[in-house]
C-alpha cells in the first residue's frame, strides 16, 4: 500500500463525509465531486485507466452539474440548515455503523488479506477493451444503449411541466404533443 | 495488510459513507447521492478485483464497472427527475414531509 493510495483514499472518504455532514446542500454537491474526482484518481492508481476517465467524464462532468442543477431548480439552498437529518437518523448511523463493521471483519478474516501479493499492474490497452467490448460484450453493449435511450426519453417525460389538461384536447398527452 | 485489502476497507467505508447518508438525511437529492456512493464503492471493488485477481487480461472488472457507471448514469438522470417531479407536485424534496403515499 503506497502513500499515493493512502492520501487518495484519505481525500475520496473525507469527500464523501463531507458530502453527507454539511449542512448546504450545494456544499454537499461539492464535497461530492471531490469525492468521485478521488475516486476517479483511484481507478487510475489502480492502473484502470479507462475506467477512471470515464469516472471522470460521466460523474465528475454530468452526475455532479446534473445534482447542482437539481439543488438549485428546487431551491435547496433556501431549506431550513437547521433541521438535515431525519428523526430516525441515529438508527440510521447505527444500521451505517454495523454494516462497515461487518464488511471490516470479512475482509480482515478472509484469505484475501493475508499473503503477500505485489503482482505486476495488468498491461491493458484501449484497443484490447474495444475489442473486448465489441467481441464478447457486445449484447450487453447494446441492452445499455437501449436502456439509456429508454433512461433519456424517461427522463424528460417526468421532468417535462404537466400543463392542465383541457377536457378538449384531443390527445391524452398535450404535453407530449407540443413538442 | 496488502493492497487489496485496503481497496476493500476502503470501499468499505465508502459504502458506509453512502448507506449513513442514504439513511440519515432528509433531503431526497443527498438520499441519491447517498446510493450513488455506494454504487462508487462497489466499483472500486471490482477494479480492485481485476487489478490484484488472477485472471486479469479478461478485462471482466473492468468491463463491469463501464457498465455500472453508465447504469448509475442512467439512473442518476431518472431519480433526479423525479426529484423534480416530486418537488413540483408537493413543493418540497424533504423526504420526511412527502407522505402522500404512507399508510
Amino acid at each position: 500500500m503506497t502513500l499515493a493510495f493512502l492520501i487518495l483514499a484519505l481525500l475520496t472518504v473525507a469527500g464523501g463525509v463531507a458530502a453527507m455532514t454539511l449542512r448546504r446542500l450545494v456544499h454537499c454537491a461539492l464535497a461530492l465531486t471531490v469525492a468521485f474526482a478521488g475516486l476517479a484518481a483511484l481507478y487510475l492508481n489502480l492502473g484502470a485507466e479507462f475506467a477512471g476517465l470515464a469516472q471522470l467524464l460521466v460523474y465528475v462532468g454530468a452526475i455532479a452539474i446534473l445534482i447542482v442543477f437539481v439543488v438549485l431548480l428546487t431551491r435547496g439552498g433556501e431549506s431550513d440548515p437547521e433541521h438535515v437529518f431525519s428523526p430516525a437518523g441515529l438508527a440510521g448511523l447505527v444500521i451505517a455503523l454495523a454494516v462497515f463493521a461487518v464488511l471490516a471483519w470479512a475482509v480482515m478474516t478472509s484469505a484475501v488479506a493475508h499473503g503477500a501479493q505485489s503482482t505486476p499492474a495488468p498491461q491493458t490497452s484501449m484497443l484490447q477493451i474495444g475489442l473486448t467490448l465489441m467481441q464478447r460484450y457486445v449484447l450487453p453493449l447494446e441492452v445499455i444503449a437501449l436502456m439509456l435511450t429508454a433512461a433519456m426519453i424517461g427522463a424528460v417525460i417526468l421532468a417535462l411541466r404537466e400543463k392542465p389538461t383541457s377536457p378538449a384536447s384531443p390527445s391524452p398527452n398535450p404535453e407530449l404533443r407540443a413538442r | 495488510m496488502n493492497p487489496l485489502a485496503g481497496c476493500l476497507l476502503v470501499s468499505a467505508l465508502l459504502f458506509s459513507v453512502g448507506i449513513a447518508g442514504a439513511l440519515t438525511r432528509r433531503s431526497a437529492i443527498l438520499v441519491l447521492a447517498g446510493i450513488e456512493l455506494m454504487l462508487n464503492a462497489a466499483n472500486l471493488n471490482f477494479i480492485a478485483f481485476w487489478r490484484f485477481g488472477p485472471h486479469p487480461e479478461f478485462l471482466t472488472g473492468m468491463i463491469f464497472v463501464i457498465f455500472s457507471i453508465a447504469v448509475a448514469a442512467a439512473e442518476a438522470a431518472v431519480g433526479l427527475a423525479l426529484i423534480l417531479a416530486i418537488y413540483r407536485f408537493t413543493r418540497t424534496s424533504d423526504v420526511s414531509e412527502i407522505t402522500e403515499m404512507k399508510g
